[in-house]
């Protein structure tokens, strides 16, 4: 019926009319999809427009200082953001070295070792540990995690490991280390569910080839995730991209404080925890264009790390385009 | 005749609903920590006259920003105005303290039976990073006869800006030079020691699960939260409570600096039965504004909130202003002006 409607209404415009009216919803489709792309490269640009805008009083006064300085006073106005730039180098750093193996580890049982059906019930599972909202996780980092810390693991690495300076202080629980650990519960299921999917899009041949060499199982693992391994490398980067950012659940057991400390057990800060903190009642017009300065250098660290990471999987595959998850 | 008629009811019920639509809606925005009772007072007062005010509780720095930009009809703040701020504003810009709240010293030593008493120079030794364990000699001075613990201290302040902060800090600068000078008073502040639990809630939820721990949070969350709440030595001497009867004593110790300028601080209170850390918290309003309908709302709704309002402080955990200082209110409201005019 529909084409009969089309037909007789095809039937009097006549074939030129038709095509010309073809080429022109092509064009208006092209055109549509053309603006729907440039809004979001426009919206980019606008946010570093503004963020260096609202920058530009405490660019001016403080200027390279700003990034080496450890001061961070808003009664005397002196701002300087290295000690909450530390602090998201220590935690995220220590989220991935929490997260990369339990994350890659996952993934390989997932596809390669679990039968096919527990395989992707536990990855709806770890999806769905994706979608907790994170003042969740950042409730249990303070109600759960920070009480056995306290009483349990802190203390004990206290006891046996003292001596280094990276568990030296006191057992209380919220701090770095914490905040490490929660970022890394949080980022793990970036890491699987997108090295998963690399790992299932490798041909079967590279596996089947493997063994018919005669290499063990582990060995084909081995083969297949060296052919993945741009892919992963790009699921890493994305979840440190998420622990780069991440602002409740670490203001909420990171200690909150301005002073750096090498401890694992102290309390730090990081770029994303200070806006969060002390936007709303930032008072004065340098303290808040300090704060606007934090989140520019916060988005100059995400844009260089994803950068790096375009560059590093160029050079891992040799510019080839062919691997999976290269573009 | 009929046509004409229904022209005219439709234009008068026009013109009445923009002129009441105009005057019926005022918007305010900033602090978080009177938030409680000024909702609790935009809804009766909604109930009572039709007047309805949003507000947005962003903050006293946001709020104040707000009152700077023009956007809203008042702001609010815990922290009044320096001299500077004021010059920063467009047009002159009058305070109006509304309540008054104190701050809890809290703490968790669960072995402790007897409440806590704390000097001003205890606090300062515990925020300056002095006093690391709880037996010290600091402590233990104004406390004789009690056995406190060996336990390490933790120094618990709040990470995020707040008026708390702003309250705090103002008392340990002016019982302490060291403090003025090297730390200072502000909404946040380079702490010495200590973690930051953001919000009254995250300290209270801090020093709740943490044995040893010491903190400052609003009167009404270490009453929610049930906190031992430590006793603190005022300038006459005495080791007072806080709560609402010695708070309103402090507000009325502090009554003729607040005539001269009500934004003294009236930390640190010279009365016998003072509590030493309490604060005013103050709606900022333009001397002059714009449109008459809203102006003349505005003031009608702070006269109402300095006199009937002052009743729904007390079950909020807030202490009403005490009559000297609504005195001083009435004043400035019979300053306020539209287009030169006055409103009262």
């Amino acid at each position: 019926m529909a084409t009969g409607v089309a037909e007789l209404e095809r039937g009097w415009r006549g074939p030129r009319t038709r095509a010309r009216a073809r080429a022109w919803a092509d064009t208006a489709h092209h055109r549509l999809l053309q603006i729907l792309a440039l809004t979001v490269f426009v919206a980019v640009v606008l946010i570093a427009w503004q963020t260096v805008q609202g920058a530009l009083p405490a660019l001016r006064a403080y200027g390279w200082r700003f990034l080496i300085s450890q001061d961070w006073d808003p009664v005397a106005e002196h701002f300087g953001a290295l000690p909450y730039l530390f602090g998201t180098a220590m935690s995220s750093a220590l989220a991935l070295l929490l997260a990369l193996p339990l994350g890659i580890g996952t993934a390989i049982t997932l596809v390669e070792l679990a039968p096919r059906r527990v395989g992707s019930i536990v990855a709806f599972v770890v999806e769905l540990l994706a979608s907790i909202p994170s003042i969740v996780y950042g409730l249990w980092g303070l109600f759960v995690l920070a009480p056995t810390l306290r009483s349990i693991y802190e203390p004990w690495l206290i006891k046996h490991f003292g001596f280094v300076p990276l568990f030296r202080g006191f057992p209380f629980g919220i701090g770095m280390l914490n905040a490490g650990i929660v970022l890394g519960v949080m980022i793990v299921p970036t890491i699987v569910s997108i090295s998963r999917e690399i790992l299932l899009s490798m041909p079967r041949a590279l596996r089947e080839a493997a063994l018919a060499l005669g290499a063990t199982r582990a060995e084909a693992i081995g083969v297949t995730l060296d052919a993945a391994r741009p892919g992963i490398l790009g699921a890493v980067i994305l979840a440190l991209g998420r622990a780069l950012g991440e602002t409740m659940a670490v203001t909420m057991v990171i200690g909150n404080t301005n002073r750096m400390s090498i401890s694992l057990l102290a309390p730090g800060a990081t770029m994303a925890s200070v806006i969060a903190n002390e936007f709303t009642e930032a008072t004065t017009k340098l303290h808040l264009s300090a704060l606007i300065e934090i989140a520019l250098v916060l988005l100059a660290a995400t844009t260089l790390v994803n950068a790096a990471a375009r560059l590093l999987v160029i050079w891992t595959t040799g510019g080839r385009r062919d691997v999976a998850g290269a573009a | 005749m009929k046509y004409l008629l229904r022209n005219i009811t439709i234009a008068a019920l026009l013109s009445l609903a923009s002129g009441v639509a105009a005057a019926q809606t005022l918007t305010g925005a900033g602090a978080t920590f009177p938030y409680p009772i000024y909702s609790k007072w935009f809804d009766v007062y909604k109930q009572k006259t039709g007047v309805e005010i949003n507000y947005q509780s962003i903050g006293s720095g946001a709020g104040i920003q707000q009152v700077k930009a023009g956007t809203v009809d008042f702001g609010a703040s815990d922290a009044a105005l320096s001299n500077d701020r004021l010059k920063e504003m467009p047009r002159k810009v009058v305070h109006f303290p509304t309540v008054a709240g104190a701050l809890a010293m809290v703490y968790n030593l669960p072995d402790l039976k007897v409440p806590l008493k704390l000097t001003p120079d205890a606090i300062i030794g515990i925020y300056m990073g002095k006093v690391t364990m709880w037996n010290d000699p600091l402590i233990a001075k104004a406390n004789p006869g009690v056995a406190l613990p060996g336990v390490p201290l933790l120094v618990v302040h709040r990470s995020d800006g707040s008026g708390t902060t702003n309250i705090f800090t103002t008392y340990l600068s002016a019982v302490n030079t060291q403090w003025k000078e090297t730390v200072g008073a502000n909404t946040a502040v380079s702490w010495p020691t200590g973690v930051g639990g953001k919000g009254n809630d995250g300290v209270a939820g801090l020093v709740h699960q943490t044995p040893g721990a010491i903190g400052y949070v609003e009167l009404a969350y270490a009453k929610q939260n049930k906190l031992a709440v430590a006793l603190v030595r005022n300038k006459a001497g005495n080791f007072v409570e806080p709560s609402l009867a010695s708070t309103i004593a402090a507000v009325a110790a502090a009554g003729p600096a607040l005539k001269k300028d009500v934004r003294t601080p009236i930390v640190n209170a010279a009365a016998p039965d003072a509590y030493p850390i309490a604060g005013l918290t103050f709606l900022l309003v333009y001397q002059d504004m714009k449109d008459p309908a809203r102006a003349k709302a505005l003031a009608n709704f702070i006269d109402w909130a300095i006199h009937d309002g002052q009743a729904l402080a007390e079950p909020l955990e807030y202490a009403r202003l005490p009559e000297d200082l609504v005195k001083v209110n009435e004043a400035t409201l019979h300053t306020l002006t539209s287009g030169g005019k006055k409103l009262l």
